[in-house]
């Protein structure tokens, strides 16, 4: 076999060789482009599904076989999901979690990085290695003593429970942030001392402004995870006008029973923000995914 | 007596103080609840009576209770059916991506654009997918098989395969992991091997699994970590009380601790929890030093090949 494409290689021109690795590679390149958008269009039919239903009239939208092109299209139907849904009282729960988890997040992260990056202190190593451990370990775990303290705190049905424990930092923008510190020279934080800045001067005005990049990563990621939670608000929070907008979408289960349009209008709606968020700040999703493997 | 000098007294008070926003937090929201958790599980408690000690006594109920196994039965069977599917398909679409092709930035977007949608709002549209009269999933079954599709979420064998059927929209992050894995690959590697001859598969094999080895073995922790956790879609699709083959872990636990308010029952089942998967985490760091490739590291013996 060997012994055959050697021939082969030697019998034909330059030329031939060349053009017949082409041909190989174009025939190459033609299946890795069909399978791929292939692949996006079945990634992307949920969504034009959902879209499309969001904005068909009842009987369109249970038509059989569907309809693929919404006529006439219906942007009533988003009005009317926000209407049912109490949404903007819950857009605004939902934004103030969000908004101090980020708020804290960024501070508290950044914070504990400096710390465990450029300060040596007795027990650094190990409370380092347990905060990466805690990582590994699955809220639910202690989900239970959580809710009974919060409860004795008389905290339920309110945004503490929610907003409180993500005002500490997270292990995980914790490695992330420290990871970044330290690839910031320790030169910069020496001129800064000789200049007679005290340790929170120097993180303040040297290592903050450096650590954009970083600091954008852990506001994306923690957006996303304060927006999408779901069990949090579930455990802790049980009167409507509290309602963030995941339970109020899960609320609408039972009012629209049969109502899909609404229900995908409303589903649209909850939506949005994230793609929103998601298409401005691409950049930052990707370096997380990529650069510390991340998940959203 | 060493003294220390001031400035290093200083650092340490220092050091001390900038990490009090996660020390604190730890301590309150990890460790304290971890260590509650365990003693609340030694007792029977619903919250409104005193809380009674009983010992191990829970924990002898969980081995007895049909629910706990089921639910572990069915956790496994959506993790490990899920594992493998979406740890080859996103592997597969990564490689298709490294592979100097136009338009990358579009395609990543495509691909990972279902993983930032909230859960509860993938899973009314998943629903809506998945439903059995007016549902597009059984219209294209219909219309290139010429069957009458399942109902799904409302049929109990085909409960569990829609879930992980759904969980596969979400490969995305996974891939972004493998291509950030690929994409570090020196383009030397390949090019030496296909001077020696190697074939396409030989240097899959030979080069790029042992390259994203580590990012394997990232994949595989989080994947299945985050299938054990599996929670919201089963809540918000499966109903509050789901069929026998919806029950998950969590749901299980859900239900215990705040429908049923069993808090001493369910922390044992949290703890229990995190022995499992502390269990197949330790497993899977224990086999990787067998499979996982480290550059720069010396191990004894030469790589395989």
């Amino acid at each position: 076999m060997a012994d055959h494409v050697h021939e082969t290689k030697m019998d034909g021109s330059a030329v031939s060789t060349w053009s017949k690795k082409s041909i190989r590679h174009r025939t190459w390149m033609a299946f890795v482009y069909t399978v791929l958008i292939l692949g996006g269009i079945i990634i992307m039919i949920p969504l034009y599904w959902t879209l499309s239903t969001a904005v068909k009239e009842l009987d369109q939208a249970l038509a059989f076989p569907p309809v693929w092109i919404p006529n006439p299209i219906v942007l009533g139907n988003f009005v009317e999901a926000l209407k049912a849904m109490d949404f903007l009282n819950q857009l605004k729960n939902t934004g103030i979690i969000t908004f101090f988890g980020i708020l804290g997040q960024l501070i508290s992260s950044s914070l504990a990085a400096y710390g465990f990056a450029r300060f040596r202190f007795p027990g650094r190593h190990v409370l380092f290695i347990i905060a990466l451990s805690t990582m590994m370990l699955p809220f639910h775990v202690t989900i239970i003593p959580r809710f009974i303290m919060f409860q004795k705190l008389g905290w339920l049905d309110t945004f503490l429970p929610l907003i409180v424990p993500s005002l500490f930092a997270d292990a995980l923008y914790l490695f992330l942030m420290r990871q970044f510190i330290m690839t910031i020279p320790v030169e910069m934080d020496e001129a800064a001392r000789i200049d007679g800045c005290s340790f929170f001067q120097t993180f303040y005005r040297i290592i903050l402004p450096m650590s954009k990049p970083a600091l954008g990563i852990v506001a994306v990621f923690t957006f996303l995870s304060r927006w999408k939670d779901f069990m949090g608000p579930l455990i802790y929070i049980s009167s409507q006008r509290n309602y963030t907008l995941a339970l109020g979408l899960n609320a609408l289960r039972h009012d629209f029973f049969v109502e899909w349009n609404l229900l995908m209008a409303a589903t649209t709606i909850v939506m949005l923000p994230p793609v929103i968020i998601f298409f401005l700040a691409q950049r930052h999703f990707i370096q997380g995914v990529v650069v510390t493997g991340l998940k959203g | 007596m060493k003294k220390l000098s001031v400035m290093r007294r200083k650092e340490i008070v220092a050091g001390f103080l900038f990490i009090m926003p996660w020390l604190l937090g730890f301590l309150a929201f990890t460790l304290g609840p971890l260590i509650a958790s365990f003693i609340i599980s030694l007792h029977k408690w619903d919250l409104l009576n005193a809380p009674r000690f009983i010992g191990l006594q829970n924990y002898r109920v969980m081995l007895r209770d049909p629910n706990f196994w089921n639910s572990l039965r069915v956790t496994a069977i959506y993790s490990f059916s899920r594992l493998p599917l979406t740890l080859t398909l996103s592997l597969s679409i990564a490689i298709l991506l490294n592979q100097k092709i136009r338009c990358l930035g579009l395609f990543r977007t495509v691909y990972y654009l279902p993983t930032v949608l909230p859960l509860v709002a993938s899973s009314m549209l998943w629903m809506w997918i998945f439903n059995p009269q007016y549902g597009i999933l059984n219209y294209l079954i219909w219309k290139y098989f010429k069957v009458q599709g399942p109902a799904w979420l409302g049929d109990e064998r085909f409960i569990l395969p829609a879930f992980i059927l759904m969980s596969l929209w979400w490969i995305g992050s996974n891939m972004l992991v493998y291509l950030g894995g690929l994409q570090g690959i020196p383009t030397e590697l390949y090019e030496a091997a296909e001077i020696d001859g190697a074939g396409m598969f030989a240097r899959f094999r030979h080069i790029t699994l042992p390259m994203i080895s580590p990012v394997l073995f990232y994949n595989i922790i989080t994947t299945l970590i985050n299938s054990f956790e599996t929670f919201t879609q089963v809540y918000v699709m499966a109903g509050d009380i789901p069929r026998r083959n919806a029950q998950f872990y969590i749901m299980n636990l859900y239900n215990n601790a705040f429908r049923f308010y069993k808090m001493g029952y369910a922390s044992a089942l949290a703890w229990a929890f995190f022995l499992v998967l502390m269990v197949f985490t330790l497993l899977i760091f224990k086999s990787s030093s067998a499979w996982v490739y480290y550059e720069g590291t010396v191990k004894g013996g030469e790589k395989n090949g």
